[in-house]
């Protein structure tokens, strides 16, 4: 089983990386960039055949280690 | 006096601070991130700067998942003395010693200079040897030293006279290389024995170097 964690600062926390990225998109003429937010991605297998249990888990790493709930929210998806 | 200074793989400042402290007169012990213990003779632990796992997944993030951790926390709660510089910081707040988080820096650049700091509080063991508004000028070396903390967080550490110091200029106006929340460059919670700050005291101890405004602040740890 498959875990993708998404991690991203949360809203109303400034993300520098990704003004510096939707100016540099804007300023290379894709006009059409309204907002851009960089985060990063974690993908980790799991041993384990329950879907609901595996999210538990993951959610319990991402409270433990990785995201910084103070400034970060996650999102977890499951693929089998 | 005794100073124990955590040693993590990447951490790179833990000599430095040892000269430091050994040139203030204190016997200093490293310790390295596997001991499960402090050992009980300790006055002060200080986890020094540098780049603890590489600053992998967020800069002190890994770190704080080192066995020592834990024994720090039981130290810290037991009213023992923590100092965190730079990465220690970071690892502090990672960990919960400290609030906030520390960021990014605005600029996304790694600034890496002398920087004039503001004493905002002096009343408590780590600035008593500093005077309120002083300015004193201290090296910053930093990639993720742009302080966070909601407004409500921000608003109890004014209330409890956490907010210790600032980034200004030479005369003491605002001044903020990274971002960090009403140029907040260190703070200490709310018992007054766990301290940390971005720039480097212990960077800071010889007029030859530039400045030794970085000793009043490490001696206001001595015989506290």
């Amino acid at each position: 089983m498959k875990a993708i964690v998404n991690v991203f600062l949360k809203n109303g926390v400034l993300d520098s990386q990704g003004k510096a990225v939707q100016h540099a998109l804007s300023g290379h003429g894709f006009e059409s960039v309204k907002d851009v937010r960089v985060g990063k991605q974690i993908i980790i297998e799991l041993n384990e055949s329950d879907a609901s249990a595996a999210k538990e888990k993951v959610a319990h790493m991402c409270e433990e280690l990785l995201a910084n709930t103070v400034i970060e929210d996650y999102e977890i998806e499951i693929q089998a | 006096m005794k100073v124990g200074i955590i040693q993590f793989p990447g951490t790179n400042c833990e000599y430095d601070t040892q000269h430091a402290f050994a040139a203030l007169g204190c016997e200093t012990q490293i310790l390295w991130h596997k001991e499960e213990t402090i050992p009980s003779d300790m006055d002060l632990v200080v986890a020094a700067g540098g780049f603890s796992y590489g600053d992998y997944l967020r800069s002190g993030a890994i770190a704080k998942m080192s066995p020592i951790m834990k024994a720090l926390k039981i130290y810290a709660d037991n009213g023992g003395k923590v100092l965190g510089i730079c990465n220690g910081f970071q690892v502090l707040t990672e960990t919960g010693l400290l609030p906030g988080a520390l960021k990014r820096n605005e600029g996304l650049h790694f600034i890496s200079r002398h920087h004039y700091l503001k004493v905002v509080n002096n009343d408590n063991i780590f600035l008593r040897k500093c005077a309120v508004n002083q300015v004193v000028n201290i090296p910053i070396a930093h990639h993720d030293g742009n302080f966070y903390i909601d407004n409500e967080g921000l608003q109890e550490l004014y209330a409890n006279d956490q907010v210790l110091l600032k980034y200004t200029d030479s005369v003491g106006e605002i001044e903020n290389p990274n971002g960090s929340v009403d140029s907040i460059a260190g703070i200490c919670n709310k018992n007054k024995n766990v301290f940390g700050l971005m720039p480097h005291p212990e960077r800071a101890m010889e007029t030859l170097l530039g400045s030794d405004d970085g000793r009043a602040m490490l001696e206001g740890f001595i015989n506290a």
